[in-house]
């Protein structure tokens, strides 16, 4: 076998992978839209399924952090913050751990970038794209409803855009991300715990449903 | 709920960490040369102080990471550990 040839096997099996896919919560996006309530006191939901993330593990300081750093164009962020934007970021998870978050079909361009500025020195990164889906928490009550199930403290003196936190939401652990002043939130959460979380959050929109 | 001092995160529920018994048991230089009486001392044996207790915890819905801290047995205040020799552990 030629290595084009195998290349073009490997791009046809990611495009029937991709074909068949399925968000974990993808049979509930019209329950979400009608659920979901705009103007004054509205918070919508909606699942972002898919989006490329990579567990980046490297040494704080390091030669080779520093190179990743340059490599993806975004400073590997501080304890509990964001750097970049909603489209390419890089979140805090530990203190010489981060997550990089891009659109989805990015994870083997990234994790080639990655590996690249890796070499020679140490760290690694590992693609986890499959292990969470994200879901979108929007509209002016969205901390209101956040609030319901989450003991951090979201008052925007605290928590506001560009911040990030590992927690529990109710009783499960998300990555929870402000995105905006709106607020947005991006909660990154394991598929396996995403219908309970949806039905929290479900539960603890409703009273913003009829404005 | 206690609120605990995660040093990489900062206040948290209790309901985020596990607890992790006392800290700086160290694992015998030499187990070979420990009878059973020494070897059950240090594998079963904690100080039960009431008072300051030098203790281990762990963020596992947060960063995953152990860390120590002084805990008043009593009171249930906690002061942030006195870094000694935990770097790295």
């Amino acid at each position: 076998m030629t290595v084009p040839h195998k290349v073009e096997t490997d791009t046809a099996a990611a495009e029937v992978a991709t074909a068949l896919r399925h968000g974990p919560l993808e049979h509930r996006a019209a329950e979400f839209e009608r659920r979901s309530a705009s103007g004054a006191r509205g918070v919508r939901l909606r699942e972002e399924p898919f989006l490329t993330q990579l567990d980046l593990r490297t040494s704080p300081g390091s030669s080779s952090a520093a190179s990743v750093a340059d490599a993806l164009g975004l400073p590997l962020p501080a304890a509990n913050r964001v750097s970049g934007d909603e489209h390419d970021a890089v979140l805090w998870l530990g203190p010489d751990e981060s997550l990089i978050v891009a659109p989805d079909g990015r994870a083997e361009s990234l994790l080639r970038t990655v590996r690249t500025a890796q070499q020679g020195g140490s760290g690694s990164v590992v693609d986890v794209s499959a292990n969470r889906t994200t879901l979108r928490l929007s509209g002016p009550m969205a901390r209101e409803v956040l609030e319901k199930l989450c003991s951090l403290d979201l008052h925007p003196r605290a928590f506001g855009p560009g911040d990030c936190a590992q927690t529990l939401l109710g009783r499960v652990v998300v990555v929870l991300w402000q995105l905006d002043h709106e607020p947005g939130y991006r909660i990154m959460v394991r598929c396996s715990f995403a219908e309970y979380l949806a039905d929290l959050l479900l539960d603890a929109m409703a009273e913003f449903l009829d404005g | 709920m206690l609120l605990v001092r995660c040093p990489w995160c900062g206040d948290r529920d209790e309901a985020e960490f596990r607890y992790g018994g006392q800290a700086d048991v160290d694992y015998p230089a030499d187990p070979h040369q420990l009878d059973d009486a020494a070897w059950g001392e240090y594998l079963f044996v904690r100080a039960n102080p009431a008072g300051s207790f030098d203790e281990r915890w762990v963020h596992t819905a947060g960063c995953r990471r152990w860390f120590s801290l002084v805990r008043d047995t009593a009171t249930n205040e906690m002061r942030p550990d006195i870094p000694r020799r935990r770097e790295g552990r």
